[in-house]
């Protein structure tokens, strides 16, 4: 039997190790936001959020298109995903005990899990060569197809976090099923439920290839829907691939805005679902 | 409860009840139920048709190349665009060997997160901490590549190996020259980009174990660090697994970043030195210049052999973590 | 008081909104390309140029590869592609021959090396190129390197090979001129955008084999004449079929050109290859790149819009090439583009007159 200090030592190493590995786990994070800011926070100026892409060689040119772009293809990815995905949520939470709620939740699970690409390749066939162009539509579906399995499963997890007795009260003061989930539990879980779809919405963001064969990219500045747009994630891989080092300061500044834009969302949903529990 | 005598006797005089209303209220269902109900299960059933539209539009596109390769294009691995000859074999090992090398760096990593979350970690840095390795799962895959291009390659192949090497340089999975780009560097940034979820999962699993277990251990005599490994990890083992294999299954289908840093060859070696290739890798390197159309199906039909690979993780991982939290959600936060 | 207001805003508002709408009354017109990433950076400049010089045309080019733009080219998903690689007759076969292949620009493709020490331009030939990429000269101090490189020291260093990943047109020109000048390259790999490589490291894109070549000491890649300027990195002289060793410029990729383009009759579709061209003063790996068109097109105002924006381009558009290093159209190949322009019909008529000199 080992000696009791031995075993404390021991202890204390193991201790030491797993500091360590949050230390090193924490890491990556810092060394790349790091990077970013390095290499891009001196291509961020007023003009990169304000102009568009200029010819090569002249100055002042920036990165608008792309990030209203991104803009504008998340909301219509939130407009196509949000409500199918909190449905869904709510389905499988208060309906899905069933073999119809099993199938829907395996299948979002598995969804979730899907390489982005295929989902690119899918939507190029059935959103793009139909209609005989690219389009910030198909771009904004693409997305909604990655969005509404994380929302849906999220949404679920916070619907069954409202206590059961919430349910029942309302139901015992004559509310009808439907108006007690939309007011009573829908309404005590919807903070969560906005987290979750914060968080979804940061991932989507970020996306690159569901959007290489649907949106396509544009140079120029457009807010038509049925047309290529251009994208942030899309503009920092072209422009990162590209030859000149004009383009690749662009990239990194791009980087910088994406990276910061989708730590913001999820530094904001982490803190409302964290707040949330505290008062819970 | 119900006044009966009311009902039997003078059915259109004798005053409803608000108590009789709310029975009524709880037996029948209203209409606005029926239609929401509805709803509902409308919406909800769009998941599983995208899914069967996904796995029809991969079968049919890569039926050409299933006619033509059969079984060898799981076998065979010569991928010649020129020619017309696809065989899948690289890809296929490529995108297993760089996600074992991504668990392996990666569930330790993540399991002592986890423990140091849930059982070492002063509760004032226990938040913090959580959120920053959270925020990992957040960072574009694109931004991880052009991290792996500039950052991780140069630091591996100028200042760690050279390190290593006289040690390592005769192990036959570290054998070669080692050019930068290569299996173990995708690994490594697999295992960065995996480490939040497992570590997330793992996370509430262990939270999910029984303060009386803890407690029972260390009241039979065991110091901290014993009653964590010889109690709570075997306790919430299942859940574990499920978070490992859950992990796994975000490793198969990562691109961007994998497919900057691999090398790009098809090619089965055995050193982890060696440039590789991965099924999402190459689709992403291939897809939009794929000319000819067999070159298109049998890239379509890698797709769907990677679609399968992730569903069957993935039904894996669920099965096993909802033995642990029972259907939910569990770790879908992290998501 | 407020209703008062509150009228006199809204019409004040809706006169705005009249104005405007006047004034954009002529309606913008939006064309769609994508295709190869080895013209883009001057491709991006002539839609950028062209919209400053035509505020109400927005063509809208995208760099997704040289095959992908053929494949949206036959699938009617862009207006127009565009290809650093031919289509072949099977593919202008898909799409019933509705197509021209319109000249652009003119680039050169170099082998690019990083080698610890030397600092000298190497020379190559086809046969070493091929040797070097099949995997069959593997050291830098190789007798066939060192035959052809006496005054330099190569040292015994292994040969790192960089080649393409993804599909590229680069690929294509690069693999088409050892096709040409190794007959086992041409029976064992033989030329594509994508080809089954016998030895090497796959690079994402020209900054991808740029960055293995900067990376990796004693490496060797193929790149396009800009990237390795850009990036700095050694590349060599090769060998042209006249026996000289010749740096790809813009001169020698132009005269590249001209030999064809002397034999260049009127019905040519342009799919020429000008690899190991004839003549002294030519760099053997250079290409022409083509703008996909259609021959018949459906819609009028579209059609004018985009033949136009071309004969701009081939005329005007040329003064940037220099900037940009890419080597201009020869004088023969642009009278001929002009007549071919000319010949691109809308329901059998012409789109563009008879007497068209460009806007």
């Amino acid at each position: 039997m080992r000696g009791r200090l031995f075993r404390r030592m021991f202890g204390s190493a193991m201790t030491g190790l797993t500091y360590a590995a949050a230390v090193l786990a924490i890491l990556p994070l810092a060394v790349i936001f790091a990077m970013l800011l390095v290499k891009g926070a001196g291509s961020i100026n007023w003009d990169f959020f304000v102009k568009s892409a200029v010819p090569f060689g002249e100055s002042g040119g920036g990165f608008a298109h792309a990030i209203v772009g991104t803009l504008i293809m998340v909301s219509l990815a939130c407009a196509f995903g949000l409500p199918i995905g909190v449905g869904t949520g709510v389905f499988l939470a208060e309906f899905g005990g069933g073999r119809l709620g099993f199938t829907v939740r395996f299948v979002a699970d598995v969804l979730n899990g899907v390489p982005s690409i295929v989902i690119s390749i899918f939507a190029w066939t059935w959103l793009v060569k139909p209609t005989g162009h690219f389009s910030a539509l198909a771009g904004g579906a693409a997305l909604a197809m990655i969005l509404v399995p994380i929302v849906a499963r999220t949404t679920e997890e916070m619907v069954r976090l409202v206590p059961n007795s919430l349910r029942e009260a309302a139901l015992a003061l004559g509310y009808q099923r439907w108006r007690a989930t939309l007011q009573v539990v829908v309404r005590t879980a919807l903070s969560g439920i906005v987290t979750g779809c914060l968080v979804a919405i940061a991932r989507v963001a970020g996306e690159t290839a569901p959007l290489l064969f649907t949106a396509l990219g544009n140079e120029f500045f457009s807010t038509r829907l049925n047309g290529p747009m251009a994208a942030l994630p899309l503009q920092v891989w072209r422009y990162a691939l590209g030859p000149y080092d004009e383009w690749h300061r662009e990239a990194w500044a791009g980087a910088l805005v994406l990276i910061t834009l989708v730590l913001a969302l999820s530094l904001i949903a982490r803190a409302v679902v964290r707040a949330k529990r505290q008062h819970a | 409860m119900t006044d009966l005598s009311a009902t039997v006797l003078e059915p259109e005089l004798a005053p409803r009840s608000t108590a009789e209303e709310r029975w009524r209220a709880l037996r029948t269902v209203s209409r606005g139920d029926v239609v929401f109900r509805a709803l509902l299960t409308v919406l909800a059933l769009f998941l599983p048709l995208l899914l069967l539209l996904i796995a029809v539009e991969l079968v049919s596109q890569a039926m050409p190349a299933v006619h033509k390769f059969g079984l060898s294009f799981l076998t065979t691995s010569v991928w010649d665009p020129v020619r017309g000859e696809f065989g899948a074999l690289p890809l296929i090992f490529g995108t297993l060997y760089s996600s074992l090398v991504a668990l392996v760096i990666a569930v330790p990593l993540a399991l002592a997160c986890a423990v140091f979350l849930t059982e070492f970690a002063p509760k004032w840095l226990r938040t913090p901490v959580a959120t920053m390795i959270e925020l990992l799962a957040a960072v574009p895959s694109v931004i991880y590549g052009l991290w792996g291009i500039f950052v991780l390659i140069p630091l591996l192949r100028d200042h760690i190996w050279p390190v290593l090497r006289p040690v390592l340089g005769h192990v036959p999975i570290f054998s070669g020259v080692f050019y930068g780009p290569s299996v173990l560097a995708a690994g490594v940034i697999l295992a960065v980009m995996i480490v939040p979820y497992i570590a997330a999962v793992s996370r509430e699993v262990l939270l999910a174990v029984p303060s009386s277990q803890r407690e029972a251990g260390l009241a039979l005599g065991a110091t901290r660090w014993e009653t964590v490994w010889g109690v709570v990890l075997p306790y919430g083992r299942t859940g574990i697994i499920g978070a490992v294999i859950l992990g796994l299954g975000r490793a198969l289908g990562e691109t961007m970043a994998v497919q900057m840093v691999i090398g790009n060859r098809h090619e089965v070696a055995a050193s982890l030195l060696q440039p590789g290739y991965t099924i999402a890798a190459a689709i992403a390197s291939e897809f939009s210049e794929a000319v000819s159309d067999m070159h298109l199906s049998a890239l379509f039909l890698v797709g769907a052999v990677l679609f399968v690979i992730t569903v069957i993780v993935n039904a894996l991982a669920r099965l096993l973590v909802w033995q642990v939290a029972r259907g939910s959600a569990v770790g879908s936060t992290a998501i | 008081m407020l209703k008062q207001t509150l009228k006199s805003a809204l019409l004040a508002a809706a006169g705005a909104g009249l104005l405007a709408s006047a004034a954009a009354a002529q309606e913008t017109m939006r064309l769609n390309g994508a295709g190869a990433t080895f013209p883009q950076p001057i491709y991006q400049k002539w839609v950028l140029e062209y919209h400053n010089l035509h505020q109400n045309i927005e063509i809208n080019y995208q760099g997704i590869g040289s095959g992908g733009g053929i494949r949206q080219f036959t699938d009617h998903t862009v207006d127009f592609g565009a290809s650093d690689g031919p289509m072949t007759d099977a593919q202008i076969q898909a799409v019933n021959g509705n197509v021209y292949h319109m000249p652009t620009v003119l680039g050169a493709v170099v082998p690019t090396y990083n080698i610890p020490g030397v600092t000298a331009q190497l020379k190559f030939t086809g046969d070493v190129l091929a040797g070097i990429w099949l995997g069959q000269i593997t050291k830098w101090n190789d007798s066939r390197l060192t035959e052809l490189n006496p005054g330099v020291s190569l040292p015994d260093q292994d040969i790192v090979v960089a080649h393409r990943s993804d599909g590229s047109g680069t690929t294509y020109i690069w693999t088409d001129y050892l096709s040409k000048v190794s007959a086992d390259w041409a029976q064992r790999v033989g030329k594509g955008t994508s080809v089954n490589w016998p030895v090497g490291l796959g690079g994402q894109g020209n900054p991808g084999v740029a960055n293995i070549v900067k990376q990796t000491p004693g490496a060797i890649g193929y790149v396009e004449l800009i990237y390795a300027i850009q990036n700095q990195i050694g590349y060599g002289l090769v060998r042209n079929k006249a026996g000289r060793y010749i740096q790809a410029s813009l001169e020698t990729t132009t005269n590249a050109a001209a030999g064809a383009v002397a034999h260049l009759d009127a019905n040519t579709d342009f799919r020429i290859s000008i690899t190991d061209a004839d003549g002294n003063d030519v760099y053997p790996i250079s290409s022409f790149t083509w703008l996909l068109v259609p021959k018949e097109m459906t819609d009028m105002a579209k059609a004018r819009a985009l033949l136009e924006f071309v004969w701009w381009a081939v005329h005007d558009g040329e003064q940037y090439c220099k900037d940009l290093a890419y080597a201009p159209l020869p004088r023969r190949v642009v009278q001929l583009e002009e007549e071919r322009l000319k010949s691109v019909t809308v329901d059998g008529q012409a789109v563009l007159p008879r007497n068209y000199r460009g806007r």
